[in-house]
């Protein structure tokens, strides 16, 4: 079998950390090969490591046959690998063109051939079937286009070898599905893929082989096609994982959060939520359905204070909270887990005792007459830390140090906490692994059974049907129907959140099956 | 642990590389303008610690430095760019003089009334640029900048209206003043005062604020991420005046130092201090702590005090002089690409 990549028992350290512990990968030539881990296990120091950015303690990497010393990314760049970012690295206000060749500008006469590159650019797009406008600003393509124009980067530097970076991190499930089609355009025209990322849908529909790696250590590598999701998440995890959240019947109560006609406009002075009604009573969890951009992010700024509301009313246990401040609204009973949680649920400078900290600092025991009382704030994130499993070296670690999950547990272990009435959870698993996945459906659902009400704001409709009680669907910033898990499907809520009654559902269902097999 | 030394030494020979390399490339400044450098450096270190008189003025003109210095830096640390402290020095200044010399009051009272007046002025004059960063969000950097000029030449027309068209205030009453009779013989006479036990003061006001309020954890937070702060119920706007109005307080004491301690009245200005501006560099060069900013001032003000006598001590004119200055302060503050070039040092070595 002719390898086009081998990294051979790999090993990194930082100071006494062990990053990559005897890590062994080996990339046949035109297979798309996936690397699997828990966010912070090794994958990125992995790559980074065939990358040239870091040089490894131990063991060596060979490209087509021939040991490679890759000192630096230039290095890697003449060796023909490329790396396709998770955080694009694109300069906003330039175009598609100058953004490819920035850094390595053909000269013509002296002065750049910006022409000249433009045309083969637009060559290359269309090769690998693209459609990418190379004299396109930045600023004016979706994010799933920009991340074309980073592979456009890599093919027009000559790479063979693409590694992709959570490439799917960022996309909607359109660009999703588009993008795994360029990956097999690409390996049907001879590249090979190294694939990063944890989720094993992905894996499933894209990959040849996998190789897991674990807390820095080699897992093994599978073919794709002799495994399973589930045997890769007990690889990835180190124990069996459930995939279906174990949950028992809900007993709602008395009603706690109650919205009536809410009207809510951007900045533009455009509404984004339409005449909304909606009720939460104590004991479940309803979860919010729909497609990014229907008004759900400015509902839940509306409730927890952060957006003006036009006209309505929001009601919690009986109490008018319309328009009043958020540590008023805070302090009525409601906790929040918020979309964006570097943007709102931290402070990401602050160590993450701090963090833990931000919302009831100005009480006692946290402070008294104004006087902060540190001490007590680390003992409660202490206890925090170790109760909902964050992993960090404890309340004085920058809460930029912490994994993504990490960082999304001590937010939940915060708000959980302080023992809201109504948990407001909005994509509260995002750029997640499935062991925390797991972990934070069960706090929800421990949350419900403890009496309290969960507000759940997904896109993923795997989990807004695993864990509500009762699914909203919002269209357009209104709730156009409200169904149970139970008596409904994917089929169906896709239908929904595409704006249709449950009549034309059903009806476009039907018709939709006899259409398919025309 | 061997990592950990090494850092440390790393950290203690950051600003000596710094000042020597700074010291060297003055030397050659000096060498190529036909000066003697040595004469020159011998000038400098006797202008600083040549005797005690000298030692007294040196301190004298650190104090208005802390005071400029914590000033950018309590702003800084909360996220706000203040470069209007020129200006709230200024106003400061008046302040603490017209009280000081408009009132007669028991010292008890007068003093501290002069004083605060100055910290009052200040802060009211940050005051409206935080308003309207708050309210507007116009940026704080253009208006504190046009607050400078403002200052200046409203405090010069007062000053003018005030001595019926002279370019002098009246001095203060002596029940208003820093001057210690104490202090002064202790230094041979220098014009050094109390002015520096308030700048010190004021060190450990800011740490204070910063490091033990709530007021502080709201002001950081803010500083480092509004939104998030927004969503923790905290008011953005309140805090962001809050900061300015105590970055403003502090420079306003740095004019209430020069007013009621060093000179004792106010003249017309044709132009700024300065002292103002080189606050900015006082604080980056503490990293904008507090103690930090002990050291930037110290730095500043014994180069600036001590180089006066470079040109009488060694005929060295005063262009030069300011060369050779500016040459110490640029390289303590490339002090990041010295740390850069010792790691990678200090590294090469661990790794053979």
């Amino acid at each position: 079998m002719e390898y086009v990549i081998e990294m051979l028992n790999i090993r990194k350290e930082f100071g006494n950390f062990v990053a990559n512990d005897n890590i062994t990968l080996q990339l046949r030539k035109g297979e798309i090969h996936a690397l699997l881990g828990e966010n912070g296990a090794g994958k990125s120091t992995l790559m980074n490591v065939l990358f040239g950015l870091y040089q490894p303690e131990g063991g060596e990497i060979r490209v087509r046959g021939k040991k490679a010393d890759i000192t630096d990314p230039n290095v890697a760049n003449k060796l023909g690998i490329g790396m396709v970012h998770q955080h694009f690295m694109l300069v906003e206000n330039f175009t598609v063109t100058e953004n490819i060749i920035l850094g390595n500008e053909p000269k013509k006469n002296g002065s750049v051939n910006v022409a000249g590159a433009a045309k083969k650019v637009a060559e290359l797009s269309r090769q690998y079937g693209l459609n990418v406008d190379p004299t396109a600003k930045i600023e004016d393509i979706s994010v799933g286009m920009q991340q074309r124009v980073e592979i456009l980067k890599t093919l027009y530097r000559g790479a063979d070898i693409l590694i992709f970076d959570e490439p799917t991190a960022s996309l909607t499930p359109q660009e999703i599905s588009e993008l795994i089609g360029i990956m097999k355009k690409l390996i049907a025209e001879g590249k090979s893929i190294i694939l990063i990322t944890h989720k094993l849908q992905e894996i499933m529909d894209v990959s040849d082989r996998v190789t897991v790696i674990r807390k820095g250590k080699g897992i093994g590598t599978v073919e794709t096609a002799e495994t399973n999701p589930e045997q890769l998440a007990s690889m990835m995890v180190g124990r069996q994982v459930t995939f279906k959240t174990e949950k028992g019947p809900a007993f709602p109560k008395e009603e706690v959060l109650q919205i009536d006609g809410l009207t809510v406009e951007d900045i533009r002075g455009i509404a984004k939520v339409k005449n909304l009604s909606l009720s939460i009573r104590k004991g479940e969890i309803v979860g919010i359905a729909g497609i990014d951009g229907n008004g759900q992010s400015e509902l839940i700024e509306a409730i927890t204070g952060l957006r003006k509301v036009k006209s309505g009313k929001i009601l919690i246990s009986g109490k008018d909270i319309t328009n009043r401040k958020p540590r008023e609204i805070t302090e009525s009973g409601i906790g929040h887990i918020p979309q964006d949680r570097h943007k709102h649920g931290l402070v990401l400078d602050f160590p993450i005792g701090h963090n833990i900290g931000l919302q009831t600092y100005y009480r006692p025991p946290y402070s008294k007459g104004g006087i902060m009382d540190y001490s007590a704030i680390e003992k409660k994130a202490e206890e925090i830390i170790a109760q909902y499993d964050v992993r960090t070296q404890g309340p004085h670690e920058p809460a930029r140090a912490l994994s993504g999950g990490n960082q999304q547990k001590a937010i939940i272990g915060r708000e959980v906490e302080r023992d809201p009435d109504l948990l407001i959870a909005a994509l509260p698993t995002r750029g997640l692994d499935v062991g925390a996945i797991e972990f934070i459906h069960r706090r929800l659902i421990e949350q419900r059974d403890s009496g309290k009400a969960v507000l759940l704001v997904s896109f993923e409709l795997d989990e807004v049907m695993n864990v509500s009680d009762r699914i909203a669907v919002i269209y357009d910033g209104s709730i156009i129907d409200t169904v149970l898990p139970a008596e409904t499907d994917e089929q169906e809520l896709g239908l929904l959140m595409a704006g249709h009654s449950r009549e034309a559902a059903a009806r476009q269902a039907e018709e939709g099956v006899s259409k398919h097999v025309e | 642990m061997s990592a950990n030394m090494s850092n440390r030494m790393i950290n203690l020979l950051v600003p000596a590389i710094a000042v020597i390399l700074g010291l060297l490339v003055g030397a050659i400044v000096m060498l190529l303008s036909g000066y003697d450098p040595v004469a020159g450096y011998i000038a400098l270190w006797h202008g600083i610690f040549g005797d005690s008189y000298a030692i007294g003025e040196t301190i004298r003109q650190i104090t208005p430095y802390i005071l400029a210095g914590l000033a950018v830096a309590f702003a800084f640390r909360t996220g706000l760019f203040n470069i209007g402290v020129e200006g709230q020095l200024i106003v400061g200044w008046f302040a603490s003089v017209y009280v000081g010399a408009a009132f007669d009051l028991p010292k008890f009272i007068h003093l501290p009334l002069a004083i605060l007046a100055g910290a009052a002025a200040g802060a009211l004059w940050a005051f409206l640029p935080g308003l309207l960063k708050a309210k507007m969000k116009i940026h704080e950097v253009i208006v504190t900048i046009m607050m400078n000029y403002i200052a200046l030449h409203v405090v010069n027309a007062l000053i003018k209206t005030w001595s019926g068209g002279g370019d002098k205030t009246d001095r203060i009453l002596e029940s208003a003043s820093l001057r210690s009779e104490f202090l002064s013989s202790l230094t041979d006479y220098s014009r050094l005062h109390y002015g520096i036990l308030v700048a010190l003061l004021m060190v450990v006001v800011m740490w204070f604020i910063l490091e033990k309020t709530t007021t502080g954890f709201e002001l950081k937070a803010v500083g480092f991420n509004e939104h998030a702060s927004e969503y923790a119920g905290m008011k953005i706007g309140k805090n962001i005046i809050l900061s300015m109005v105590i970055s403003g307080a502090f420079a306003g004491l740095a004019g209430a130092m020069e007013g009621l301690g060093t000179f004792g009245n106010m003249y017309t200005r044709g132009g700024f201090t300065g002292i103002g501006f080189d606050g900015i560099a006082v604080a980056l060069l503490g990293a904008n702590t507090p103690i930090g900013v002990i050291f930037g001032a110290v730095l500043f003000g014994s180069l600036k005090y001590g180089s006066l006598n470079m040109p009488n001590a060694a005929q060295i004119p005063e262009e030069v002089v300011q060369i050779v200055i500016a040459l110490v302060i640029f390289f303590v503050a490339c002090g990041y690409a010295i740390r850069l070039f010792l790691t990678k040092i200090s590294k090469n070595k661990g790794a053979k």
